[in-house]
């Protein structure tokens, strides 16, 4: 992106955002004297950055402070005294004393000669150019005073250029390349190029794929794809060229299409729980292109295809905007006006509990909404409903996150900041595929990797992070799905009898009985990697290397995902993964911790804002009197002190018929969650599902009442990510349903208090919803709208203790006091495979996609990724007698479904993988109901499954999709 | 839901416990299942108990004591 500087406005987050041409460095201070100027700045800052930070702009080209400076343009000469020639600014360090000059006449002299070069190839069509009053080149003219160019085409004969498409006499120009319009989202115009090299700078060191080149040399120099287009390519389409990119050459569509935005506002991204920090230039209430923020604390500038593009969603023709409502799910929807949708969902509501008892009714919290969202829905079922029925989409992925890391550390919570990753050594990812689910950290991680870090990969599949180009040593251990306790209690099992364990922090930071029966139980030769080979799979000679790696490589830091936390042993790993943690004092400092990474935005906010049935905000249970009494003051009523239902409970209690009526916010139950005909049969027992989405999800094919919900464009609040940083959601729209969600929830929960006499909730804006939870919950107490717009964003705890923030956990000892070691004996799965269904099957997810796709299905992130495919290892497909690309009948105990199939050894023998972004494919008819033993949360890692040739969908996938068609008619207004 | 589901669940909370040591597992079941089952949950197990506890492991027939 161009040096396209915005006005600092109030309100809009945006702090300094000029581009000071190099990176920020670390040192001890250095003084030096530029333009008569003292400045001092910290020891191996260029001399670039140095005048920036005086407000001195060096004339530059192919700097920016996202990349490393190259010196290729010498556009940014400066002349220092007692030194001979004119330095390149950007690759100059500072010295202490040194006296420079920028502007002189031999430097003008030479810029000028520079920019000249430059615009005899470039054309000058500046006025219709995309880039106009957003260009650097066009900028670098203006700023060195170019004039005139004086190349000139010799007589009779064509000046060579790039940019003429023929020449004077009529012939092709065999120099000029047309545009590559193959990404949906920018292009690529090679007649604009200047050759700077940024666009393959990002790709190398901000992205890390590698995907970009130079080819040729001199004047035959050409970016290149190394294929045919960009959209054959390697590239992933994070768009760091593009804001690289100091030209048109590699633009946004939306650029091309709309022009330059006028206006910007920091905002955070509603994808995964990396929670980028993005810019959302606009023009009046347009949104022309979303841009990393580089002061993110979590992406520090950098973004995936997803958070930069995929936001086409917002203002897609299959929102609705209209509340509507029905008596019953075979009639058509009917719009109504709000007034009389919340009414009607009111009476429902309210008729239910005096039908069926208090605790018939609940709701689903979201973790895409915000946390003032989600803390007014779990309020609404605890103070107005009067019971404890909310839980959240953490149910089916971290939930065993919460109770493992709150059984051994004291705290769910992830012990660093992204940060952290720079100061690793070595990286152990379990169960998560960061460069599809969390792909800004996989770039984070990706440079400390290419810098020589060690990676551990414990996975079935081998996943793009083993791919990593200019990797150190990486470690793969590819266990057999649902063995991971027996594989890192092995881990620990190599740890503890080589005698690598740190005695000196388990001695002063851990609960030293707990320790020695953990180290009794753990050194028992059944934990050893020879004797477990068999079970899991992994060789024990790879398994013993890599233990050793972990404990003796340095700073050891641990990645996990739901590849840990969806088993029926989840809970289990948790605790093995914090064991090891604790056992190599991987605690408490930068570059080790404990780090779940969380698959949704606001993740980790619905949680902390008390989204679970058994806890109030803050993670303190719902049978503690001291804790209820707060909520109970604040709230004016008498709360529930028994835990309320999980998802998978209020489904089976609904099938029971105990359970009649759901409010669900921002979920998609019908889609994400495990055993889909019986999720069906659940929502379908319910008297009243009332849905409050974008879209009419799969889940409202069930639902009597659609509330229309507002996208994270169009709404004010705060998203915490999966560091615990909580950032700001800045409304940059007014909300095209007419509400905010927060709004919604507030409406309906004063529907139902006019229907009981209840006092009605009178919250004005978000910042009041934030001032009541900072006032309840002691690790919110120092949070509110003021502190986020002068910090930008803090991590929680945040309070009068740490009034800035925690970026780490535990440093000076556990929240729990001692950290206590767990046994983690592993107990094998019920699901195991058999004769009748052979293969194993995990599930997971793709860059381009997100969860159950209802955004990502909705942009052109569907070029790369058109349907859920089932991956096969080629050994099972020729068994099968498959050929890449064939239909297949997919079949476990619970359902069965039909998808292509895609031959690969990225997976093993025995195991089949797939995604479940796709609806048509409803990857969770498959899974079964097995679950977490201490959370409930679905096995969806372990499902065993026979995979067959078949010729197209199956009879039920017809049958759906039939059924989601009929469910779906809105009756034409009168 | 299913007695079999509800046997299923509570006898993993139960092996979990069963691993642990001291003397002291059946309280640890008993605790985690009022943590973290809702009463019709709970009263479901309770009945089920009464029943006889067909299939359920010792752990969790002791820890209905407690329930």
């Amino acid at each position: 992106m161009k040096d396209f500087i915005i006005p600092w406005e109030n309100g809009t987050g945006i702090q300094d955002d000029i581009d000071r041409g190099t990176p920020a460095k670390t040192g001890k201070p250095v003084t030096l004297t530029i333009d008569g100027m003292e400045i001092t700045v910290p020891e191996g800052t260029s001399v670039m950055r140095a005048a920036s930070e005086l407000g001195i702009q060096v004339p530059k080209l192919c700097a920016t402070d996202s990349l490393e400076a190259f010196g290729s343009c010498r556009l940014c000469a400066v002349e220092i005294e007692g030194r001979r020639g004119t330095p390149a600014s950007c690759t100059t360090p500072v010295h202490a004393g040194m006296k420079v000059h920028t502007q002189t006449d031999k430097l003008r002299r030479i810029r000028k000669g520079v920019m000249e070069l430059y615009i005899s190839d470039h054309p000058l069509d500046c006025l219709t150019c995309s880039a106009n009053g957003d260009c650097e080149l066009q900028d670098m003219a203006g700023a060195v005073g170019l004039r005139d160019v004086r190349y000139k085409a010799p007589k009779n004969a064509p000046l060579a250029n790039h940019f003429e498409t023929r020449n004077t006499s009529g012939e092709a120009n065999p120099e000029w390349l047309p545009k590559d319009d193959s990404n949906p989202y920018f292009s690529y115009d090679p007649s604009k190029c200047i050759v700077c090299n940024r666009c393959v700078r990002a790709c190398e060191e901000v992205q890390g794929t590698f995907a970009l080149t130079i080819e040729g040399r001199g004047f035959d120099s050409r970016v290149a794809v190394g294929a045919e287009n960009f959209l054959a390519s390697d590239c992933v389409s994070c768009g760091a060229c593009v804001q690289a990119c100091p030209t048109a050459t590699l633009q946004e569509k939306s650029v091309i299409e709309m022009g330059t935005p006028d206006r910007s506002v920091v905002t955070t991204c509603a994808y995964c729980g990396v929670g980028c920090s993005f810019k959302a230039e606009m023009q009046g209430d347009q949104l022309v292109r979303m841009v990393p923020y580089k002061h993110g604390k979590a992406n520090r500038g950098h973004s995936c295809v997803k958070g930069r593009f995929a936001y086409g969603y917002a203002t897609h023709k299959d929102r609705i905007l209209s509340p509507m409502v029905r008596d019953s799910v075979d009639q058509p929807w009917r719009e109504v006006s709000w007034n009389e949708a919340l009414s009607f969902a009111a009476k429902k509501l309210v008729g239910l509990q005096q039908k069926y008892g208090q605790k018939s009714i609940g709701v689903i919290t979201s973790s895409r909404c915000t946390n003032e969202e989600t803390y007014l829905v779990q309020k609404l079922t605890r103070a107005v409903f009067g019971n404890n029925n909310t839980d959240t989409c953490a149910r089916v992925c971290h939930s065993p996150t919460g109770y493992g890391l709150g059984q051994t550390f004291g705290t769910s919570a992830g012990t660093q900041d992204f940060d952290s990753v720079e100061k690793s050594d070595v990286v152990v990812v379990i169960g998560a595929n960061p460069t599809d689910g969390h792909p800004v950290f996989a770039s984070r991680l990706r440079k400390r990797l290419r810098e020589g870090a060690k990676l551990i990969v414990v996975d079935p599949r081998r996943i793009d992070l083993l791919e990593t180009p200019h990797l150190n040593e990486a470690h793969h251990l590819p266990l057999k799905p649902g063995t991971n306790v027996a594989v890192v209690s092995a881990l620990g099992h190599v740890i503890v009898t080589e005698g690598l364990y740190d005695e000196t922090f388990i001695a002063e930071r851990c609960d030293v009985d707990a320790w020695e029966d953990y180290k009794a139980f753990i050194s028992d030769e059944r934990h050893a990697p020879e004797a477990t080979e068999a079970l899991t799979g992994v060789p024990a000679l790879a398994l013993r290397e890599a233990a050793r790696a972990y404990a003796q490589g340095g700073n050891g830091a641990i990645y996990y995902g739901l590849g840990v936390t969806e088993h029926s042993q989840g809970s289990t790993t948790v605790m093995a993964i914090a064991n090891l943690a604790m056992m190599t004092g991987n605690i408490g400092r930068q570059g080790v911790g404990v780090n779940p990474l969380r698959g949704q935005n606001n993740v980790q906010g619905s949680c902390d804002m008390g989204s679970f049935p058994h806890e109030l905000p803050g993670y303190r249970h719902v049978k503690l009197p001291e804790v209820r009494k707060i909520f109970e003051d604040t709230w004016g009523v008498e709360l529930d002190a028994e835990p309320g239902l999980r998802i998978p409970n209020m489904l089976d209690a609904a099938v029971d018929g105990t359970f009649k009526g759901l409010y669900c916010q921002g979920e998609d139950i019908l889609q994400s969650d495990p055993d889909t005909k019986h999720v069906a049969a659940g929502l379908a027992a319910m008297e009243c599902v009332i849905v409050h989405d974008l879209f009419l999800n799969e889940t409202a094919n069930y639902a009597h009442v659609f509330l229309p919900g507002s996208s994270f464009l169009e709404k004010e609040g705060t998203f915490t990510n999966a560091e615990r940083r909580i950032n700001r959601v800045r409304k940059v729209m007014a909300p095209k349903n007419g509400y905010e969600d927060w709004e919604v929830t507030q409406m309906l929960a004063n529907a139902v208090l006019k229907e009981t006499g209840g006092k009605p909730w009178s919250y004005a804006h978000p910042a009041e919803i934030m001032a009541e939870i900072a006032a309840t919950t002691p690790s919110f107490a120092g949070v509110d709208y003021t502190v986020l717009e002068e910090k930008g964003s803090v991590q929680w705890p945040c309070n009068e203790e740490h009034p800035d923030g925690t970026p780490l956990m535990h440093v000076d000892g556990f929240v729990r006091g001692k950290g206590r070691f767990i046994v983690t004996e592993y107990i094998a799965t019920d699901e195991k495979s058999g004769p009748r269904f052979p293969l194993l099957l995990t599930t997971g997810r793709i860059l381009s996609q997100y969860n159950v796709g209802a955004q990502t299905r909705r942009t052109e992130n569907s070029v790369w990724h058109d349907q859920d495919v089932l991956e096969i290892h080629p050994h099972d497909a020729e068994n099968r007698g498959l050929r890449d690309g064939d239909w297949v009948r997919l079949a476990s105990r619970s359902g069965e479904t039909s998808l292509r199939v895609k031959i690969t050894d990225r997976v093993s023998p025995g195991v089949v993988y797939t995604t479940f972004h796709h609806p048509d494919t409803q990857a969770n008819v498959i899974t079964t109901d097995y679950s977490d033993w201490a959370t409930n949360c679905p096995e969806y890692k372990v499902t065993a499954v026979q995979v067959s040739p078949s010729n197209g969908p199956s009879e039920w996938q017809e049958r759906y999709n039939a059924q989601a068609e009929q469910s779906r008619r809105i009756e034409a207004a009168e | 839901m299913t007695d079999a589901k509800m046997v299923l669940m509570a006898n993993q909370i139960a092996s979990f416990f069963a691993t642990q040591p001291g003397g002291d597992q059946a309280a640890g079941v008993a605790a985690h299942l009022k943590d973290f089952w809702e009463p019709r949950m709970l009263n479901q197990l309770k009945t089920y108990l009464g029943q006889g506890g067909e299939g359920l492991h010792a752990l969790v027939i002791e820890a209905g004591q407690a329930l």
